[in-house]
């Protein structure tokens, strides 16, 4: 971050940065013949005063978010272990093909004859992530991980209600699960049943026995877990779920771990959701747009939403609007789909997110997806023993004494009771080193949890650094906690009052 | 080593000491040999140079007719607005490109502060005071104002307009059977929604302003007959007609959302784009989805946070209002750049220019023969007709003249044959306007007269 920014006062808001008269926007010729406004919408349906946007130049709209955006810390500029969130390196290439016109100013209800380079992409995106599920039928409507997970239990719940099931209003989730799995359930119009966590960090098997019954929908598991851990006992508990008739659910948030290792369709999973934003590259955004594509088996796929993308054998060639392809086959929207759950969304779902991640896949491959996830976990057990060695593992040990996937869970208690310092203040004093912190406070079973997720586009100097830099905190704070507790000392602002914000909600601009 | 990572040889063999393991194998020893794929991923072929991706999916984007290629004139929900070039020059920065949600606030200022604008500029739109920080679409934002809808009431049901944009319809109507709520539907006659008697059992009535029709609807009447049966009024706006329009607030709404693809997004076939959402004070610990708030830092500074997160998925879990968590920022940080962009005075010139494009279009294409309009009501960038002829055919002829000339409606609604739903834009020009006219004329006359295609 820019140090002359830091010094700098408040940063305006474009409102606040707005004068009379000034503008960016020049309207084209009107062209018309121009009619009284009143006659064509009367006064009586038109809002007396139009909204109070913004009056600026285009210097000064590209001056006030180029000073924003100078107030972000991001990806591209530096390390961003932030567990279960998968920030890895977002390939520039991917921003130029999306911007491609034929593929960004496609209008959603073309004809399928003019959107066959589309659905083919959709197609050929699905095929890819099937075979990487191990389950062959895909939707790709979901907007995000949350949204797949809501078409997941929804398909489940169509499942069993159509096999005349209508009992199954439960759903088993790991207590250690994101807080996505059990809002899913609630909006699902089920029940969550929490599971158990055993003292190794795997699914209580026992816990699981007593609690899966015929009510059952499905078991919501993520695996690796959230503690980033592989569940050994995966069989058996996919032979429990399956014996009480419920559907197993793979939540993707951690599927960085697995691509081309071991496939959630060969674990017994019935349905799997991916986040296109994790796994797959799409730039995170500061919150958006991802996409949550779901997979299934034969058993399910009855129920997945519509449209579906579909291909058949091309007759007599390509339509009319398929300029130049020698297409064998045809591409089309399945809406005739009489059991499926519905629509979850407009339109055919984040397209620009598919060719972004069908890019990536394409530019991998089978050995380069493989390689993905081995180096992501080795990185994440390398950085793990670069902890170890740093003795920094003395105050923040594993929560598992474990080999772990792509992620690991440290827990602060113990710098807590030695140092003084939370879990917090070693997050916030991170960021006076340029670091992003891990997620912190999450998963919930851990005290003062902190998950670190290094993925594999880190380089082992990041690596090194990064364990040095978390020793060098601790050690600071050994001396002095008042500097860890009161940091960050170098950012934009310093702590924010949080309290402060949710008592006494500012949420617009007041103008 | 693919190009995206970068273990060398030697790395390999330091890191794998470091760990304490002999080989990378090892690492996956919790995962059942059984359970190994042991043969590569199939179908997904070798990595490919970083140009050779490139003209695939250049390859792919030319089988594509967009835009570009073609005098459109669909909408339906997404439109072929301008995009200026700012907001693709700010948005593909990377510090907003590649962060993710603003969990530590003090390095997100910028994104949070923005969502704070983009906030505000919705709240002036709708007239509503809390807007959130963006949902996934315009269809999933109904559906998730009808969970609002039916936690705030405790009712059963929604009582839906036939004007609602089928996707909306139909994404309510699958959220609705999972969270247990009815969906029945309201008539619209001569473009305008005829609501029912509405019993206690209603949590609340869905509209949309414009209607899927392009009609202006006049709400407050609307509205105030669900405040008096007990119910919330939502209502899917189409945000640059909210110009001129009367706002959803001042007209009694109580939950304002939409598509935002509109607001300086790609169409993209249909996303990524945004979704807004924006309620009343009383339903504002009710709202799904991240919200930035004002605050001042240890020093006195103002800065701002994510706020009221008790009602988030990470805190409240199955009490949470929605289980929205990655949204849409990106999308709706080009939303306010765009609504900066046009500013207060080029919003409404916008609009205005939108209306009168679209009464010369509708002018001239209701005064074809075989074309009527399929209602008078007053509209703004989008009008429906009915011809007197097979529109998919008809369709098919203008396509072939290198026309889009908009939406079957009798692809969603059978009831509506021979509906065509035609929408304008700025990109669209009097003489492409006049081309549309030329070409639809000739194509409903040679259908009406059965030359052959």
């Amino acid at each position: 971050m820019s140090s002359f920014l830091q010094a700098a006062d408040d940063e305006l808001t474009i409102f606040e940065r707005s004068r009379p008269g000034r503008r960016a926007f020049v309207a084209p010729p009107l062209e018309v013949p121009e009619r009284p406004l009143d006659e064509l919408i009367p006064a009586t349906l038109r809002r007396a005063q139009a909204p109070r946007l913004p009056e600026v130049s285009e210097p000064e709209i590209v001056r006030h978010y180029n000073r924003l955006s100078k107030r972000n810390f991001d990806l591209d500029t530096g390390f961003y272990p932030l567990g279960s969130c998968t920030m890895k390196h977002n390939p520039k290439l991917h921003e130029r093909v999306a911007a491609l016109p034929g593929h960004a100013r496609l209008h959603p209800l073309q004809e399928v004859d003019g959107a066959q380079g589309a659905l083919e992409l959709m197609w050929r995106l699905s095929q890819a992530l099937g075979e990487i599920a191990g389950l062959p039928h895909v939707s790709l409507q979901p907007a995000a991980g949350s949204h797949g997970e809501l078409a997941g239990v929804l398909v489940s719940r169509a499942y069993h209600e159509d096999r005349g099931e209508f009992a199954r209003r439960k759903v088993l989730i790991p207590d250690a699960a994101h807080g996505t799995n059990p809002a899913t359930v609630a909006m699902a119009g089920c029940e969550v049943v929490k599971v158990g966590t055993d003292a190794s960090g795997n699914v209580d098997l026992d816990d699981l026995r007593a609690k899966a019954s015929e009510e059952v929908v499905c078991l919501m598991l993520t695996n690796p877990s959230t503690l980033g851990l592989f569940e050994p006992g995966i069989e058996e508990i996919e032979r429990i779920v399956h014996g009480v008739g419920a559907t197993l659910y793979y939540d993707g948030a951690n599927l960085n771990a697995i691509m081309g290792i071991s496939r959630p369709g060969d674990m017994g999973f019935d349905i799997v959701h991916f986040n296109l934003h994790k796994s797959f590259t799409q730039p995170h955004g500061g919150g958006g747009p991802g996409a949550g594509p779901i997979a299934v088996g034969e058993a399910l796929e009855p129920y997945l939403p519509r449209p579906q993308v579909v291909r058949r054998p091309a007759a007599g060639g390509a339509g009319n609007g398929a300029a130049g392809a020698a297409a064998d086959w045809f591409y089309d929207l399945d809406y005739e789909r009489p059991k499926s759950i519905g629509r979850l969304r407009g339109f055919q779902g984040n397209y620009g997110v598919f060719v972004r991640s069908y890019a990536y896949i394409r530019s991998l491959g089978a050995a380069g997806l493989r390689e993905v996830s081995e180096v992501a976990v080795l990185n994440a057990n390398y950085l793990l023993a670069r902890l170890r060695q740093e003795g920094v593992l003395e105050l923040l040990p594993t929560a598992y004494e474990r080999i772990c996937m792509h992620e690991f869970v440290l827990s602060g208690a113990p710098m807590k009771r030695e140092l003084g310092i939370r879990t917090l203040d070693l997050a916030k004093r991170l960021l006076d080193h340029g670091v992003h912190p891990p997620t912190v406070y999450f998963p919930l079973i851990v005290d003062e949890a902190l998950l670190v997720e290094p993925t594999e586009t880190e380089t082992r100097e990041t690596l090194d650094r990064f364990a040095e830099v978390v020793a060098a905190v601790l050690r600071e704070a050994r001396e002095d906690p008042e500097i860890a507790r009161s940091a960050p000392h170098t950012t934009p602002v310093r702590r924010l009052d949080e309290a402060a914000a949710a008592r006494r909600p500012v949420v617009r601009q007041a103008i | 080593m693919s190009r995206y990572t970068s273990v060398t040889a030697s790395d390999l063999d330091q890191m794998l000491d470091a760990i304490g393991v002999g080989s990378v194998e090892e690492l996956f020893a919790d995962i059942p040999a059984s359970l190994r794929l042991g043969r590569p991923l199939a179908g997904l072929g070798e990595g490919l140079s970083e140009q050779e991706v490139y003209g695939e999916l250049r390859a792919l984007a030319q089988r594509n007719v967009s835009c570009e290629e073609e005098i459109s004139f669909l909408g339906a929900g997404m439109y072929d607005h301008y995009v200026p070039a700012l907001v693709e020059a700010i948005i593909s920065r990377s510090e907003f490109l590649t962060p993710y949600t603003p969990y530590q606030p003090e390095i997100s200022q910028g994104g949070l502060q923005s969502m704070f604008e983009y906030q505000t500029a919705i709240c002036e739109l709708t007239g509503l005071p809390i807007s959130n920080a963006s949902v996934y679409d315009g269809p999933s934002a109904v559906a998730a104002a009808g969970y609002v809808a039916k936690h705030a009431t405790g009712r059963s049901r929604f009582v839906v307009s036939r004007g609602v944009h089928p996707h909306a319809i139909e994404t309510l109507r699958t959220m609705a059977h999972g969270y247990g709520m009815e969906v029945s539907l309201a008539e619209v006659l001569d473009g305008a929604t005829r609501l029912p008697e509405l019993d206690d059992d209603v949590a609340a009535i869905v509209l949309a302003q414009p209607n899927f029709l392009g009609a202006v609807e006049e709400l407050a009447p609307l509205a105030a007959a669900a405040r008096e049966a007990g119910a919330l009024t939502i209502c899917a706006c189409d945000p640059i007609p909210l110009a001129l329009l009367r706002s959803p607030g001042e007209d009694g709404v109580d939950i304002a959302v939409g598509e935002g693809q509109t607001l300086g997004n790609r169409l993209d076939f249909g996303g990524p784009s945004f979704g807004f959402f924006a309620v009343t004070e009383p339903l504002v610990r009710r709202l799904p989805g991240r919200l930035a708030g004002e605050t001042r830092d240890v020093d006195g500074r103002r800065g701002f946070v994510l706020t009221l997160q008790t009602r988030e998925q990470h805190i409240r879990r199955e009490k949470a209002t929605s289980n929205i968590c990655t949204a849409q920022a990106l999308n709706a940080l080009a939303g306010v750049i765009y609504l900066s962009w046009l500013g207060c005075r080029g919003l409404v010139e916008l609009a205005e220019l939108l209306v009168q494009r679209t009464a010369y279009a509708r002018s001239r294409i209701g005064a074809l023969d075989g074309v009527e309009l399929l209602h008078a009501r007053p509209v703004v960038r989008e009008f429906a007709v009915s011809l007197d002829a097979p529109v998919e055919r008809v369709l098919a002829r203008c396509r072939a003249q290198g026309v889009h000339p908009g939406y079957p409606l009798e692809r969603t609604d059978p009831s509506l044959r021979g509906g065509l739903l035609i929408a304008i834009t700025e990109q669209r020009t009097r003489a492409q306007i006049d081309r549309l006219v030329e070409v639809l004329g000739a194509a409903v006359a040679a259908e009406r007269e059965g030359v052959a295609a």
